[in-house]
């Protein structure tokens, strides 16, 4: 039941984190005050992660340059990749780190303010850490859609009057 | 000579809508919220609009058999079984039409004319009263009560039967109100046609996908003696987001059906080829998508009846459709006041309930076929206008 519930607050939240307690308990015909607990229990146990707003900051004129770097590594006895992977998602220039099946291990999502900053980012902090076997870094040319989102021309409503 | 005096007068004497106004407004207009268009604002799922998309590319772009594809009127015959247990047969019984507007069209041509009377209850969709008159049948209208949720109930039935009744048109989901008929709702309906054999239902189904809070729609052609009797009408414009497509059906009686099909093959030949091809998707693959839009409308039309409620006007709990019909009452304004009043001073715009029949007055209709900003916003609006209009009543 709390499961259930806490989930359908969540899927709100994802699609608009803006959302008041008030609108949600409407939306979903609970209380008020119950609605506001829950998500106050989401975030103190860590089921919600946080809330940001998604922007298209090639729009917004400070586009950057974002990369996928594929990662090979050698997980370490007792605790696997765990610990490499924490070693390369604490760099705050690190915007998503993931594990992966397939042909490498980690895909570590990067942001910089231009190509070369990546670059030595990987030459000196990644690849040279003893666990990384190697790197193959590509840049991100054009976003079309992100967390959801597509980027580019907004969907206007166009809809034309019409009686019925 | 002059054409006008000529035009057949049910054609010509039928009033323009007076809707027409609202849109003309609207579009002088900048930061607007329409609650007025009464069509998903949802773009068609793209996995259907790929499936148009290669029929294109395969090169099908020929008329198809009049009665619609065989693959499309298979897939119909299961979907319609897989939601009300009935069974109709591709060959005799299921005919795909230029949306579910037409079925209902064909149907009345078929059915009735100068002598017979169509008994239409209302608040109605504006069709039926115009596409009745058009036959040279006459309209009988059927004012529903909102402290009855809209519903056709035994006694208004029995009171507009005549001997001359040939049709009834029933639409539930229903727009305007958003109302529903269940099944012990439609017992005493079905009890009191058993009785006249001669009387079609024009059932329009067409809002079926779309009901909430855990309710099942049910079909009148799923009573014991009713499927022969019953034209299920319905499309793939509302459930599937697909309007602009151009496509419905209608499944029925195969001597119905035949006659209908003998209308259509004249004048329309075969239903949009592109689209036709689309809707085998929409029936084989569309179930995810329309769970979830179906999710999504729920959760707007919360938001709407709660905003309704905050504002002071009443309304009774829509439970299918995408629209909300709260009375307007208490701010001494007529419907027709209301929506201009609404419109010039807060740019949003809702419909009054007359544009779908003359009990229609003291309610607006509203859809939450608009997006949750945009609902959200003109709930806001709607609150300060209704406590301004309140104020000044006082």
């Amino acid at each position: 039941m709390e499961m259930k519930k806490f989930k359908e607050i969540a899927e709100v939240l994802e699609k608009e984190s803006r959302t008041t307690p008030a609108s949600i308990a409407a939306m979903l015909n609970i209380g008020e005050d119950e609605t506001a607990e829950s998500i106050r229990e989401m975030e103190s146990e860590g089921i919600i992660r946080g809330y940001s707003a998604v922007v298209d900051r090639e729009k917004a004129g400070y586009g950057g340059v974002s990369a996928l770097i594929e990662v090979k590594v050698t997980p370490q006895r007792g605790e696997g990749f765990d610990r490499v992977a924490q070693r390369i998602y604490s760099y705050p220039q690190v915007r998503g780190c993931y594990l992966m099946s397939g042909g490498f291990d980690l895909a570590v999502l990067v942001e910089g303010s231009d190509m070369k900053e990546v670059a030595l980012f990987v030459a000196e902090k990644l690849a040279v850490q003893d666990s990384v076997l190697s790197t193959s870094t590509h840049f991100v040319l054009r976003k079309y859609k992100d967390m959801g989102f597509v980027f580019g021309e907004k969907h206007q409503d166009d809809r034309e009057g019409i009686i019925l | 000579m002059s054409i006008r005096e000529h035009i057949k007068p049910a054609v010509r004497d039928m009033p323009p809508s007076g809707i027409r106004k609202y849109f003309d407004l609207l579009n002088e207009m900048k930061d607007a919220i329409s609650l007025g268009i009464g069509e998903p604002d949802f773009v068609t799922p793209w996995n259907i609009r790929e499936a148009g998309i290669y029929s294109l590319e395969k090169g099908h772009t020929h008329y198809t058999s009049n009665a619609g594809i065989y693959a499309l009127r298979t897939e119909i015959s299961r979907y319609v079984h897989r939601k009300y247990g009935l069974h109709y047969t591709p060959d005799m019984e299921i005919l795909v039409t230029v949306g579910g507007s037409e079925a209902i069209d064909l149907a009345l041509r078929s059915y009735a004319g100068p002598g017979d009377e169509v008994i239409i209850p209302q608040p109605c969709f504006v069709a039926y009263p115009a596409c009745t008159a058009f036959t040279g049948a006459r309209p009988v209208i059927v004012s529903l009560k909102s402290d009855n949720s809209f519903k056709l109930t035994p006694d208004l039935l029995e009171s507009a039967l005549t001997p001359s009744t040939r049709v009834l048109i029933l639409q539930y989901p229903n727009n305007p109100t958003g109302g529903i008929m269940e099944r012990h709702d439609l017992e005493g309906i079905v009890e009191i046609l058993r009785k006249r054999e001669d009387i079609l239902i024009i059932s329009d189904e067409i809002y079926a996908e779309l009901t909430y809070g855990g309710k099942k729609h049910v079909s009148i052609a799923s009573f014991e003696g009713m499927k022969e009797r019953t034209l299920l009408v319905s499309g793939f414009s509302k459930a599937f987001a697909m309007t602009g497509w151009r496509l419905g059906y209608a499944c029925g009686n195969q001597d119905l059906i035949g006659s209908m099909f003998k209308i259509h093959q004249y004048g329309i030949m075969s239903a949009p080829t592109t689209a036709q091809y689309a809707a085998i998707t929409a029936l084989r693959e569309g179930d995810p998508d329309v769970a979830a839009m179906v999710e999504e409308y729920d959760r707007r039309r919360r938001i709407m009846v709660d905003g309704f409620r905050k504002a002071g006007l009443p309304c009774f709990e829509p439970e299918g459709a995408f629209y909300v019909f709260p009375s307007v009452r208490e701010t001494g304004l007529t419907s027709e006041a209301f929506c201009d009043q609404l419109l010039t001073e807060e740019k949003v715009l809702a419909v009054p309930g007359t544009a779908f029949g003359d009990c229609g007055e003291g309610f607006i209709r509203a859809t939450y076929a608009n997006s949750m900003d945009n609902i959200v916003e003109a709930m806001k609006r709607i609150q300060a206008f209704a406590e301004r209009k309140r104020n000044s009543k006082q």
